[in-house]
């Protein structure tokens, strides 16, 4: 096949792009410049681009022996990923921003522009199974990273390589050893990449200022706190929260109201949830409903028992079929925590069902 | 495999690579005192006179450096640092040079109190006596003008140029980097008090160059130390590249009358064929005031990048002519400069011919580029 692959100047996508040249495949290598001020993004995020990332990518494709170029996505990962995670957070939801550039940037604008020039597929460092357009947890779950492919659509796995998703990453780190690719023991990444000195909550009050609000508990609905802006909160945090002594028990976040910049906080216990619904979903592996399975709400984050309904979203248009519309989630157990705009990610074992962004979660029972 | 890159850089001339591997073959420094050090400094100075006699000049008129984008450092900073008074800041520079002239200019703009107007340029890319007479006054330290442009080719009014600089009693500086080997090049004749020159681009080594600069043009150093290059320029010589540059510069200057007319007929049946096979493609730059080598289109509806991956894929190696340090293709200076649209000035390529092209270079790229073009439309443009 003739594949395009993504190279963000770490070790995974070199390692990608190692296996679909010694696979046979004809690989041609893009590096992705995501920042309008290159030098300004931290070394080693991930998927971005510093200066020494774009080196370091350039390197593995002339030690591949592959062509290799540089396509300018600034302008459209600003518009993607960056505002959109602003939007979101000063919406009082929280994103994941990564899942977006996968779904707008890498798979999106990438796949789109790799088609048109006539590639059959874009190769990249990903670790997650993708087996005859089927996705699945990586072997390392350490490191999977299906959760934030979920949000592609079968098209979009159709012309998708992910060379990495058998094996784990100390691996990975040896074959890029083996084949003297000197980003063999590059730091791992973590942040956000556009968050350079990973302070988010620094980069959102720069993006949005200070916007004061009370913080209001649950139970005795008084204001026991004031805060610079609700977008440094998310749901079940409780670091940060500059509010009067309760009764001695910790008090999380509960919700975050963006018009009156409320957070309301209460007790652990009220962090529990059993029902969560989301917007329309994306199916990767199409299911009919209601549907027993299992659901993970947050990257990381842990998987829960489940039951999924077709829920008809207020506003929906008449004659709109049932899985263009979102879920209801039954949880068999409660889930601490759930936070409206992240990913309900379904999965039957290891495989990945379907992806829809979280719009509320309650507790029903 | 067909190399359409030349303004990029050259392959080196047989002849030049043997002077370098002769001259690296012999210890010395041209500096010392002993029989080796004479030696050395005899090499040197035989290309320098060399050097001078290709391009018009005299010896002492020859400063080596490290290639064309040291020259046009030294030569915009230098002038300017030492012309610069209260009342004397501003810098005329074209809006086409390239950036290794743009960007010094833009440097003393943003850290030594300099000011700035750039020349305006026709649709063809030339920049006319009027405007840059209209543009002198007493305030002005320096003009600098390339002699030929890198991206579209196109040939600068030097002479004429120089002269209204002169009437003011400003210096001229010229990069000639695209002109020599190309186009006849005197420095004495065409008036200009300063000339860049660089070795990669006429048949000489990487990494070697020279500024040209007049007897009493007074120059304030980049570089200090030994004082090597009349006080102006300091560094051991770097012997074997002078070398190489000095025979580079005789044999380019010889042959660039044939050269040049062969270029050119290379170069027209090339735009003649690429415009039949591609009827949208639009042919940028002056049809006549041009380097023979030089074949610059827009593709309506492609993008460069596109074009440049598809054209690579088959075997045809050619520039989009504005790529940046980073890789990132940014619309060209040039370009806009000359009245392009961001979106037609994304969709240029630049094929460049030299003294090892052949006709066969033109077939291969006549035989891939209408594929390439009708596919490059079809990607979404960002
Ligand atoms: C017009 C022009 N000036 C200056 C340079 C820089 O010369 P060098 O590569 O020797 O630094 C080039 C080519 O790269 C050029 O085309």
């Amino acid at each position: 096949m003739k594949l395009l692959a993504a190279l963000s100047g770490g070790v995974d996508s070199a390692v990608a792009a190692a296996l679909a040249v010694e696979a046979g495949h004809e690989v041609t290598a893009v590096h992705l410049a995501l920042s309008e001020a290159p030098e300004a993004l931290r070394s080693g995020s991930r998927g971005c681009c510093s200066r020494e990332d774009a080196r370091d990518a350039a390197r593995v494709a002339d030690v591949l022996g592959i062509p290799f170029y540089v396509w300018d996505l600034a302008a459209q990962f600003r518009e993607d990923v960056i505002d959109d995670f602003v939007a979101e957070y000063a919406a009082g939801r929280t994103p994941n921003p990564c899942l977006r550039c996968n779904e707008k940037v890498k798979f999106a604008a990438v796949l789109d522009r790799a088609l048109a020039l006539g590639f059959d597929a874009v190769v990249t460092g990903h670790h997650a199974r993708l087996d005859n357009g089927v996705l699945s947890r990586s072997v390392d779950l350490q490191k999977d990273q299906s959760y934030v492919l979920a949000v592609l659509s079968p098209s979009q796995l159709a012309a998708t390589v992910l060379p990495l998703g058998g094996i784990t990453k100390d691996e990975v780190r040896r074959l890029a050893r083996e084949r003297g690719l000197g980003v063999a023991d590059k730091a791992d990444s973590h942040d956000i990449c556009f968050i350079a000195d990973g302070d988010t909550a620094g980069f959102l009050r720069t993006a949005l200022g200070e916007q004061p609000g009370p913080v209001v508990d649950a139970l005795s609905g008084a204001v026991v706190g004031h805060h610079d802006g609700a977008y440094g909160f998310t749901v079940g945090q409780r670091r940060g929260l500059k509010i009067d002594k309760q009764d001695g028990v910790p008090r999380y976040v509960l919700s975050i109201e963006p018009v009156s910049r409320t957070v309301t906080v209460g007790t652990q216990e009220a962090l529990d949830v059993d029902t969560v619904r989301t917007g329309a979903p994306v199916w990767s592996s199409p299911r009919a409903l209601p549907l027993a399975c299992t659901v993970q709400l947050r990257a990381h984050g842990m998987v829960h028992d489940c039951t999924v309904t077709a829920m008809v979203t207020a506003g929906a248009t008449a004659g709109a079929t049932a899985s263009g519309d979102g879920w209801e989630l039954r949880l068999t157990d409660p889930a601490r925590g759930v936070a409206p705009g992240q990913a309900a990610v379904l999965y039957d074992g290891d495989e990945v069902l379907g992806s829809a962004t979280i719009r509320e979660a309650l507790l029903i029972g | 495999m067909a190399y359409l890159d030349h303004a990029a850089s050259t392959p080196m001339l047989p002849e030049a690579i043997a002077a370098v591997a002769d001259a690296m073959a012999r210890a010395g420094n041209a500096s010392s005192l002993h029989a080796a050090g004479r030696r050395a400094r005899r090499t040197v100075e035989e290309s320098r006179e060399a050097v001078a006699a290709a391009l018009g000049a005299r010896p002492s008129e020859v400063l080596f450096t490290g290639g064309g984008t040291e020259s046009d450092n030294l030569a915009v900073k230098g002038l300017y640092w030492a012309r610069r008074s209260p009342s004397r800041t501003r810098v005329l520079a074209s809006a086409v040079e390239h950036h290794a002239v743009l960007d010094a200019v833009e440097w003393l703009v943003a850290h030594e109190g300099a000011t700035v107007t750039w020349l305006e340029v026709d649709r063809l890319g030339r920049v006319h006596p009027e405007v840059l007479e209209a543009a002198m006054g007493p305030d002005v330290a320096l003009v600098t003008v390339m002699w030929a442009n890198n991206e579209v080719g196109t040939v600068q009014p030097v002479v004429a140029l120089a002269e209204v600089a002169h009437r003011h009693g400003v210096p001229f500086h010229t990069d000639a980097v695209q002109a020599v080997g190309q186009l006849p090049v005197d420095f004495a004749a065409s008036g200009v008090d300063a000339m860049t020159i660089t070795g990669h681009k006429f048949g000489g080594p990487l990494g070697v160059g020279a500024l040209l600069l007049g007897r009493e043009v007074a120059v304030t150093p980049l570089l200090h130390g030994g004082g090597q290059e009349r006080d102006v320029r300091s560094g051991t010589f770097d012997t074997p590249a002078l070398a190489g540059l000095a025979a580079a510069a005789t044999l380019a200057t010889q042959r660039q009358p044939i050269v040049a007319t062969n270029l050119a007929a290379l170069r027209d049946d090339l735009v003649r064929r690429v415009l039949a096979a591609v009827p949208s493609a639009v042919y940028n730059g002056d049809p006549v005031h041009r380097l023979p080598g030089n074949a610059h289109f827009s593709f309506p509806g492609c993008e460069g990048d596109s074009l440049l991956l598809l054209l690579d894929a088959r075997g045809v190696e050619v520039s989009t002519g504005s790529a940046c340090s980073s890789g990132v293709a940014r619309p060209s200076h040039v370009l806009v400069a000359m009245g392009q649209d961001e979106e037609t000035a994304r969709s240029s390529l630049r094929f460049s011919l030299g003294h090892s092209s052949t006709p066969a270079d033109v077939d291969a790229l006549l035989e891939v580029l209408p594929g390439a073009v009708e596919r490059a439309r079809r990607v979404p443009v960002r």
